[in-house]
């Protein structure tokens, strides 16, 4: 193992917040949400510090990771681009903001671009139905995108 | 009144996310700068539910009704409407005022009652005494100190109440069964997994009024005998996660969560925990799984959850909607709520109307509402004058409603007997843009990534459906296909273990109910009348309309265009990857889509 390896990944606010959470049953997946917020992802590492503070065996915590969509193994890109291919965005062109924005940044759907900078997912509704089609980048909603705005969009976060 | 003047303005995630923020930080910056901030009181709100035409701005006591309100008109609406009393005419959704100005005097609101969104956009949901301004925890209050648990459930039940999620369960009968288990602990679960895609009431209804759903639950626990609860919601509505956990602190603070509530000597408590992204778990024993720390697969019912549930012990689980209603008919009694909606289905639903209508929306309406009524006196008709083909309801386990069914009054049962469902909510319009079997593909693609992969029925059959559309769509399908497809609905109907697997054929064989004519179509013509089908479609430059200005062979990003400047280019078929960039980009219709 290397050095860095064996220092630990948990930071002492999760440290913290498993300490509140460790007598509560069915504490795991407010654990891995609690981790993902700080990575961004579920680091292996992290997995393997949660399954010992939590005494539950790791091959549990990755059969939770892999069934929800929602947790990530990989780590995105320092902008994610979530474009909604709820029905309503589906109707409205869902499919042509995924098409462009691949276009645009040379990647397919759950890939990070080489300089590490822009991932994009496709996520289930996220409830702005109103204004389909929509997408999120960092978690702010741009609503009645167009494949025109959607350049700009990109633009807007590029080097940020 | 202290204040001349309130402006409520919207703080959904729709309007948010239409700038609804920036908007109230320019209002307040307005008032201070033009010295009135002592006469008109700003509020963040709830859903006004018309998220086509946001950010929305009301001002009362007149009930001016602004619409797309940008943050450089709030200069305006301050020297004029506030200081000058003048309404700001530009502003108002109609604007030659035949009709009022008021919110009651706009078609998307008249055939509308509000009963579970009562408090969206009248209340700011991060204050707990505006609530409580609204006869807030007044039906907790009753119940603790006057009423009998037997007398609570009878009078759900006497009210006609059935569960909000889809399935129609009778609450109050729910309840019964958890209060007669004998246990030393029960829960109460809130169902805010709102998971069918392009439905979000429940969103709405936890960011517009979260304390609806507590004081809901809280009566739950007082009535069954059980002291916690949890709301099970989906991380991805980070903005009511962080109202119901306001909302939650506040309570505690008021007494009216914790120990010895009212000073009785009731007890009960609330958690929130979060969902991770699995659609599934919308289905009850799933939902629990979750709950438990576990992945989110179904077990066998019966038992029922009622009797049976959260780590074996017996559990209420209902949806956000149904808890909503639930403080009403408690202080307005079984009769009022009896009074409206149909023989069956009683009360009111709210829809979350998307698609391709004109007025986009949360509405609601008393059950026993027409379609017709729904999308084209709220809903405004359909968008950019197209033709309408469909309406879908109850998402990914619904059906499809087409024209000649309009007229259908909508409750749980006319809906299941033209092949649809109620679902939690979703209604979905298509015009005669929208393919059918892509839709109907776009369906079966979610059910099979959501399967949870436990039963053969729905983790197979939900597969080998999906790829026969998928042949179909491709222009490669067989007339016995068709066959194929229902045979296989029938069996995941039958034998699928959960409501996930029971109902992910429903799309199917309503559209093929339906719409066989276009599946045909695309099976023995190789043809797409919508043009969506990627595989049966092709673009052609229409020789006497292109100028050749190279637009096109610019932005072909296969470089499969050809043509000299000025003279008309041509597309290489088989090259083509039918992007469609060049049909958007030709600015002279020179290119054929079909």
């Amino acid at each position: 193992m290397t050095a860095t390896a064996e220092e630990k990944m948990l930071t002492p606010e999760i440290d913290a917040f498993i300490a509140k959470w460790i007598d509560k049953p069915g504490n795991l997946i407010m654990v891995l949400h609690r981790v993902q917020e700080e990575f961004g992802y579920v680091p292996r590492q992290a997995a393997f510090e949660v399954a010992a503070a939590l005494d539950v065996p790791v091959a549990k915590i990755f059969g939770v990771i892999t069934f929800y969509h929602f947790f990530k193994l990989t780590k995105p890109g320092k902008n994610q681009i979530a474009v909604c291919m709820g029905t309503a965005c589906y109707l409205k062109g869902g499919q042509d903001l995924i098409d462009e924005c691949e276009r645009k940044l040379g990647v397919g759907l759950n890939t990070v671009t080489e300089d590490g900078e822009f991932s994009v997912e496709a996520v289930r509704c996220i409830g702005c139905c109103g204004l389909a089609p929509v997408l999120t980048v960092n978690g702010e909603v741009f609503g009645g995108v167009t494949t025109k705005q959607m350049v700009k969009i990109i633009e807007q976060f590029e080097g940020k | 009144m202290a204040f001349k003047n309130y402006i409520l303005v919207c703080a959904g995630t729709a309007c948010e996310s239409s700038k609804g923020i920036a908007l109230y930080e320019a209002l307040e910056k307005e008032l201070k700068a033009q010295g009135v901030d002592a006469e008109a009181q700003l509020v963040k709100t709830g859903c006004f539910g018309f998220c086509e035409q946001g950010p929305i701005v009301k001002i009362l006591p007149d009930e001016s009704f602004y619409v797309k309100v940008s943050p450089e008109d709030a200069s305006k609406i301050v020297s004029e409407h506030i200081i000058k009393g003048r309404q700001v005419k530009e502003l108002l959704y109609d604007q030659d005022q035949s009709s009022g100005t008021s919110a009651d005097s706009i078609d998307f609101y008249q055939k509308q009652q509000r009963i579970v969104l009562r408090n969206c956009g009248v209340i700011n949901p991060e204050y707990i005494d505006e609530y409580i301004a609204r006869e807030g925890y007044a039906a907790l209050e009753k119940v603790i100190f006057d009423m009998t648990s037997d007398e609570v459930i009878k009078e759900l039940t006497d009210a006609g109440l059935r569960g909000r999620g889809g399935a129609g369960f009778p609450t109050g009968v729910k309840w019964g069964f958890t209060k007669n288990a004998q246990s030393d602990q029960k829960f109460i679960v809130c169902n805010a997994d709102e998971g069918d895609p392009g439905a979000y009431m429940d969103r709405s209804t936890c960011e517009g009024d979260p304390h609806s759903v507590l004081e809901a639950m809280t009566i739950a626990g007082h009535t069954v005998g059980a002291d916690q609860g949890f709301i099970y919601i989906r991380a991805e509505y980070p903005l009511a996660i962080e109202r119901l956990e306001n909302a939650i602190a506040q309570a505690r603070e008021y007494g009216l969560l914790g120990d010895n509530i009212l000073g009785s000597d009731f007890s009960f408590d609330i958690e929130l925990r979060l969902g991770a992204g699995a659609f599934v778990c919308g289905e009850e024993t799933a939902l629990l799984a979750s709950i438990e720390g576990k992945r989110g697969m179904p077990i066998p019912r019966p038992p029922f959850p009622a009797v049976k549930g959260l780590w074996g012990k017996p559990t209420v689980i209902n949806n956000v909607e149904t808890w909503a209603n639930i403080p009403m008919i408690i202080l307005k009694g079984s009769a009022w709520y009896s009074s409206i909606g149909t023989e069956t289905s009683k009360g009111t639903k709210v829809f979350a109307l998307t698609g391709k209508i004109n007025n986009s929306g949360l509405i609601e309406v008393p059950m026993g509402t027409t379609l017709r009524e729904i999308i084209y006196d709220i809903g405004g008709g359909i968008r950019s004058g197209k033709k309408f083909k469909a309406a879908q309801t109850g998402g990914p386990s619904g059906g499809v409603i087409t024209e000649e069914y309009l007229d259908t009054p909508i409750d749980y049962e006319s809906l299941q007997s033209i092949g649809s469902m109620m679902g939690s909510g979703g209604m979905i319009v298509m015009d005669e843009d929208d393919c059918i079997v892509d839709v109907t593909k776009f369906y079966l693609e979610f059910t099979v990534d959501e399967s949870c992969g436990k039963c053969a029925p729905c983790r197979i059959g939900g597969r080998t459906n999906y790829n026969i559309l998928d042949k179909i769509s491709r222009g490669q399908g067989k007339v016995e296909d068709l066959d194929t497809l229902k045979d296989l609905a029938q069996a995941m109907r039958k034998a699928s273990l959960c409501g996930l697997g029971q109902t992910a054929p429903n799309p199917i064989m309503s559209t093929i109910n339906f719409f066989e004519d276009e599946y045909m179509e695309h099976i023995n013509e190789g043809k797409c009348r919508a043009g969506k089908c990627k595989d049966l479609m092709s673009y052609t430059i229409i020789e006497d309309k292109c100028i050749g200005c190279t637009a096109c062979a610019r932005v072909c990003p296969v470089n499969c265009i050809s043509g000299e400047v000025k003279a008309p280019h041509v597309i290489d078929q088989d090259q083509c990857i039918k992007c469609g960039q060049c049909f958007t980009k030709c600015k002279f219709d020179a290119i054929l889509k079909g």
